[in-house]
This record gives structure tokens, sequence and C-alpha cells, in this order.
């Protein structure tokens, strides 16, 4: 199979590529990248003039939820849902049912997604056994099965002890220690960002300083043992602070944040939406926008989506029992080229950056993935079509998102990966 | 005169002279109820449910003689707050009430915001009687019903609330209301029940209870829930009562007509001592029976019911 893609806008940080050209894939790999190929030679084209054409984008931070969940989304739905929202490669964090804390069930992952062949699943296995806190998990088998990276996700890395041995541990691999930074005492029984919003709403709240306090022991930790810290959906100011200085002083600290913590602040509650309820919470509107300065300066170095889907009752209910986070995959770009392209003059490079190519190193894949005779593996989109966000057209199992409805501007069109060709659909054009 | 909400899910989206009009409405019931006759059967045939999913003596007591004086038909409907994977969901449990067809849902229930959920998953409507420590309406209304009546105006008073700022149902109804109707209210408590940032609603907050009540008109003291001491907000009850015991010494500090107030049930000798209590400037049984005519007029107002049109 022949397939052509035409007058796309190629945007390839990683060959400083930047000019509108023609890619040919045969079978799956590319086969040249020129200024006009001719159509005849395809057996398929697709249009891309006025579109973007950049290196797959790949999501550092997923819950897809199998084993044990498959209500709310199975390996095979997950990497359809990536795909549908322009992700070729994506991460599964290890807090599923058996936790993913032994080489038998990242192989499982594996091979679940390799059937699916949808997109590539790079498992992150757990720091502990059980994702407990007290002993190391078998993170050497795991590595030897494929894991990228490791994490308790979901809960932080429980002790300074623990997560000193993680750091030391994991230089051998040469693979991140992802750090879920929250501080336990301070949030029990929290559902929102502590704050004005929660003292208005009467909801218990989960300060900054919870964040921060992790964030400082683990830099901390790391500065120490020299490691690699990569801490996970960044949300306070202060942390992001914290990250700064460290990267200054050439630590090796890597971060990223969610889609949401750069779009919403936490007046979104007002009206006890539990679609809007995750941790770490949406914060207050100076913090959203220092992650947004933290995008245009580079110390955060990706945008992640933290997809968790959860089935419709464990939303549709009272605020302080709901479950924490939402699906991300299938509006992830519509929300980052609005917020941030349109709104905050992110130029596309950096976009890209963050949802491709500095991801893809974060997880291991350290090749240019745009390149001829490397297997496809890329992502268009448009910058300029406004769409309203439809999730009964996603391919995630769970509707679970706080997007529902919004009119955005930027869209995903195709996702390539191989011979996998999805034409991406989250909304209806307005 | 008549109100133009469906629900009454807190005090926050109402306008001061909804408020206004509640507490006439109010007066005219207790006007009306004073004789021998306490029935004024304008709810005649309408089902007024009592959702309670959390305990309440009074509040439920109180909504249930006003429901009998409007002469409507009474459902009482208990049931405990669910958690994700025990119990029947919340959701159902509504589901299950709306198919009985009450005209109106009187619910008590542990979680902010739960009120709302009730309303957007229901035709009938709402009347909130506590949502966890959000809102809980009829008791800012009828607190602003007593203070009316006593101090004959409910307007650039200097009122203190003064305990369990945190937990307390009571205490952001009241600050809506209290701060609509252009009062200066000073909260206080120790700075562990007092939730951040909360002078954003407009109020003041003096941890030093003696400085708070300093020529206050109206001290509302709330309640203090033993188990607080437990999670170590207070180091022991006599302790709170030696900083925020509303005892006779510090009566005095208050103006000469002032009034002491509190949503009940009260613990003696924790956050009131005795002789206040029960001393001449307390108000705290008048508000339970003020309580029922407020609720008789919010019913009243719910169910299309114009004020002007009752008589004398």
């Amino acid at each position: 199979m022949n397939l052509l893609i035409k007058n796309g806008h190629v945007i390839n940080p990683d060959s400083g590529m930047d000019k509108v050209l023609d890619i040919l894939i045969v079978d799956g790999r590319i086969e040249k990248i020129d200024v006009n190929i001719d159509e005849s030679t395809a057996d398929k084209t697709i249009d891309a003039g006025n579109m973007i054409v950049a290196p797959g984008f790949v999501d550092a931070h997923a819950h897809l939820r199998e084993p044990g969940n498959e209500r709310a989304e199975t390996i095979e739905s997950g990497c359809k849902s990536a795909m549908n929202g322009g992700f070729t490669t994506v991460t599964a964090m290890p807090n599923t049912n058996p936790c993913m804390d032994n080489a038998a069930i990242v192989s499982l992952v594996r091979e679940k997604a390799h059937r699916a062949g949808y997109a590539k699943v790079c498992p992150v296995g757990a720091v502990s056994k059980g994702r407990a806190g007290q002993e190391l998990a078998a993170i050497g088998e795991m590595v030897h099965e494929g894991i990228v990276a490791v994490s308790d996700d979901g809960s932080p890395v429980a002790t300074a002890e623990l997560m000193k041995k993680a750091l030391e541990y994991c230089q051998l691999f040469g693979i991140p220690v992802m750090e879920h930074a929250e501080e336990p005492t301070l949030t029990r029984g929290a559902v929102i960002n502590e704050g004005f919003m929660s003292t208005k709403l009467g909801l218990k709240g989960m300060p900054t300083v919870a964040e921060d306090i992790i964030v400082s022991r683990d830099i901390i930790l790391n500065r120490y043992v020299k490691g690699w810290l990569h801490i996970s959906h960044l949300s306070s100011e202060y942390s992001l602070d914290m990250v700064r200085r460290a990267k200054g002083r050439g630590e090796h600290v890597t971060t990223e944040v969610t889609p949401h913590h750069l779009f919403f602040n936490d007046k979104a509650l007002e009206n006890f939406d539990t679609n809007f309820v995750m941790k770490p919470p949406i914060r207050i509107e100076a913090d959203r926008l220092s992650m947004i300065e933290g995008i245009k300066d580079g110390t955060i170095d990706c945008i992640a989506t933290d997809h968790a889907p959860h089935p419709h009752e464990y939303k549709n209910c009272e605020i302080d029992i709901c479950a924490f986070g939402i699906i991300g995959f299938e509006t992830a770009i519509p929300a980052i080229l609005s917020m941030l392209y349109h709104q905050h003059d992110v130029p596309l490079k950096r976009i890209v950056e963050c949802m491709s190519t500095n991801p893809a190193k974060i997880i291991g894949i350290k090749d240019d993935r745009l390149r001829v005779g490397a297997k496809a593996d890329m992502t268009i989109f448009s910058t300029d079509r406004e769409i309203v966000i439809d999730p009964e057209k996603f391919k995630s199992r769970s509707r679970n998102t706080p997007f529902r409805g919004l009119k955005l501007k930027g869209a995903p069109e195709y996702a390539i990966r191989g011979t996998r060709v999805v034409k991406c659909e989250v909304g209806n054009d307005v | 005169m008549s109100i133009k909400h469906k629900n009454l899910l807190g005090i926050e989206p109402l306008e001061k002279v909804e408020i206004e009009q509640i507490l006439d409405g109010a007066k005219i019931f207790k006007e009306l109820c004073a004789g021998n006759n306490k029935k004024f059967p304008a709810l005649r045939g309408k089902l007024i449910l009592n959702l309670f999913m959390e305990n309440s003596t009074r509040t439920r007591s109180s909504f249930e003689i006003a429901e009998k004086r409007l002469g409507a038909d009474i459902l009482n409907f208990s049931a405990s707050a669910s958690s994700l994977t025990k119990g029947e969901s919340f959701y159902d449990t509504i589901k299950t009430l709306e198919s009985m067809e009450p005209q109106i849902v009187v619910m008590r229930h542990s979680s902010p915001g739960s009120a709302k959920f009730l309303a957007d998953n229901i035709d009938a409507s709402v009347a909130n009687a506590g949502d966890g420590p959000h809102e809980h309406p009829t008791q800012a209304l009828l607190d602003a019903f007593t203070i009316r009546e006593k101090m004959g105006t409910l307007t650039g008073l200097k009122i203190v609330i003064a305990g369990d700022i945190a937990h307390s149902r009571v205490t952001r109804s009241n600050i809506f209301l209290l701060t609509k109707m252009g009062n200066d209210v000073v909260l206080s408590g120790p700075a562990t029940l007092i939730p951040r940032e909360i002078e954003g609603l407009n109020v003041r907050v003096e941890t030093d209870f003696d400085k708070a009540i300093e020529d206050a008109d109206v001290v509302m003291m709330l309640r203090i829930q033993k188990e607080r001491q437990k999670e170590s907000f207070f180091p022991s009850l006599e302790e709170f009562n030696m900083l925020y015991g509303l005892s006779r010494e510090r009566l005095k500090r208050l103006k000469e007509n002032s009034i002491v107030m509190h949503p009940g049930p009260i613990n003696r000798g924790v956050e009131i001592n005795s002789e206040v209590a029960d001393g001449k400037r307390s108000v705290i049984l008048r508000q339970v029976s003020n309580g029922i005519s407020i609720r008789m007029a919010v019913l009243y107002l719910l169910a299309g019911g114009k004020i002007n049109e009752l008589t004398h």
C-alpha cells in the first residue's frame, strides 16, 4: 500500500524540518520526503494542505485500566482512543488490578497492545510491590519486558527512603522515576484545590503545599543520588519554580503538565461538576498561568494527558465520593491548540516538542521518527478547524470529560502508525 | 409577590429582595398561626418528600410541622449516604423518588453540592435542608428573621459568628445572607477551624474572640462537634471553652441590646455556658419556633404561592 501525504506543513523538531512537503509511505515505512511527489505513485492520498504533519504524538502519562477495570477502558479501546485523539504512542500506568509490579503483567499489557494494533503502548512499572510503598518491585525484570519508567502513580512513592533507593536503582537502566507528588496527610478526604473555592463550596481542599512538599523532597534526594526524577502532572507554581531551579543547577529533573491544568482554573468547580475533579486538582488562575509560562520557558518538558477513564456511575454521584480523574486522549490536541497556540502564542514547534519529541525521549524513544526509512509514525492536525467536542465520537469506553460541548480551535486529523491509518473524529464542525 | 426560583438550593443565588420576600412571607405565616387555628392548607393534595440522608431531628421536625400546617401530604424517606461500592447510589435513590411524583423534596445530605445534584436529576422542586458544610438556607433565613424581629433591622449590624466555621453548614448560608443585607460579619474561632481565604466572602476574621465580640450586636455561636477534638483542631473542650466559650463575663463586652444565637443543639460548657444559654439575651428557642414560619413561607413560595394572596 502506497500512501501519499500531500502538501502538509511538516514540523519535526528533531531534524529541524519546518516546511510544506509531501511524504510517501510504502507498506508502513517512510519511503520518501520531498517537495513534490507524483500522486500517480500512490494508492491513496491524504490532502494535508493547511494541516501540520509532526512525528507521532506521545502521551507520557495515561491509564489504560486493563487488567482489572475493563468497564472503564481496555488496552484495545484505550489504544483506539489514543489514535483517535492523535497519539501514536502512550504509556500505561501501573495502578491496574492486579498492579503492574511484575514482568508477567508488563508482558500481558504489551501483548494485548500488539494484538490490538493501534497506538504503541509503553508500560510504566510500579516502584514498589503492590504500590504499597514498602519494597522495590521487580524493576529489572520489568525493564527486560519493556517498561520505560517506574511510578507508584495514584500515590506518591511512600517514603523518602524508598524514593532514594528507586532513584539510585533506576540509574542502571537509564529510566526515570515518575512521581505523583502528593503528601497524603494533607489531602485526606479532600476533593478540590484548597483555597477560596473549596471554602465557598464547603469542600475539603488539597493544598498546593501537599504537592510542593513531595516535589521538594524528591528534588533534594535526586540531587543527592544524581538520578533521574520525572515529576508527573505538575500543577503548583511553587513546584514549577523548584523544578526550574533544579534544572538551572544542571540536575536531571523532567516534568509534564496536563491539558486540563493548562486550560481550567478552579472557578470551574462552581457547579460541583465531578468532571473537574482530579488529582492534582485544577488550581487557581495564577498556577494555571505559571504552567503556560513553564511551557514557554522550557521548564516543562512535555504535555501529558493523565487519561483516566471511569465508568459513568463513578462520576454521576456526589462530588465528595466521585472517582478522581478525566479522560484526555481525545481532547488534548484541540485544548492545547486553543489555549497555547491561539490564546498564548506558543509556537507550533514548541507544541510539537511538548507533545511528541520530548515525551518520546523521556520514555526512551531516541531516534528521529520522521525520516526516510523509519516506520511511519506521525500525527496530522489542523490548527484552524473549529470543532465542538462531542464525546459520543470518542473511542474510549468512558466519557468523563469536562470538555464536552466546548468549542475549540484546532483538531487532530490523522494518526498514522505503520500501516494503521486512523481518521480522527472528536467533535462536530462549527 | 412570588419567587422566580424553582428550588431553594442556597442563599447565594438569591437576591436581597427575594430574601426580604421570604422573611415577609414568614412574618405573615407567623401571625396567621398565632391564633388557635394553625392550619393554612395551601398545599393540600401536594406531596412533599422529606429525604434525610443524614440525621437531623430539629430541621426535619420543623419542616414536618410546616408541611402539616400547609396541609401537604408527607412522606419521610430516610436513607444513609452511600459510597461508590456500597448501597444504592444517590442517583438511583433520586430516580426512585421521582417516580413517586412529589411536588417538593426537602433534602439533607452530608455532601456539598448534593442538593444541586438532586435538583438536576428530578422534576420536583428542591428545598435544601443542608448539603454538608455547603449551605443550609432555611437556617440562615430563620436566623435573619429572628435578628430582624429582635433588633428591628437587618442591616448595619455587627454580627459575630464563632466556633467551628469550617465544618458548619450554618456558616456559609449566614455569611451570604448577612453580607447581602449589609451587615459587618466577623468570624471567630481557632485558625484550625477557619477555612482559607474566607475573607473573600466579604467577612472579617478575628481569631481573638474577646476582640471579635467587642461592640457586637449579635453573637451567633456554632456547635462544636466533639469528634473535632480527636482530629486535633483544638487540644481540649475545656481549652476551647476558655478561648471561645460564650460566658457571662464575655457577654458584658457586647452592646446593651445585643442578642445571643445558636442553631442548636447546644453543648453547654463548650461553646456556650448555661447562664448565657438560659439568660435573657438568648434567642435560641425563638429561633426554633421561627423556623416553622420560615419553612412554611419557603414551601409555599416553592409551590408557586404568592405572598400577597395570603389573607390575614
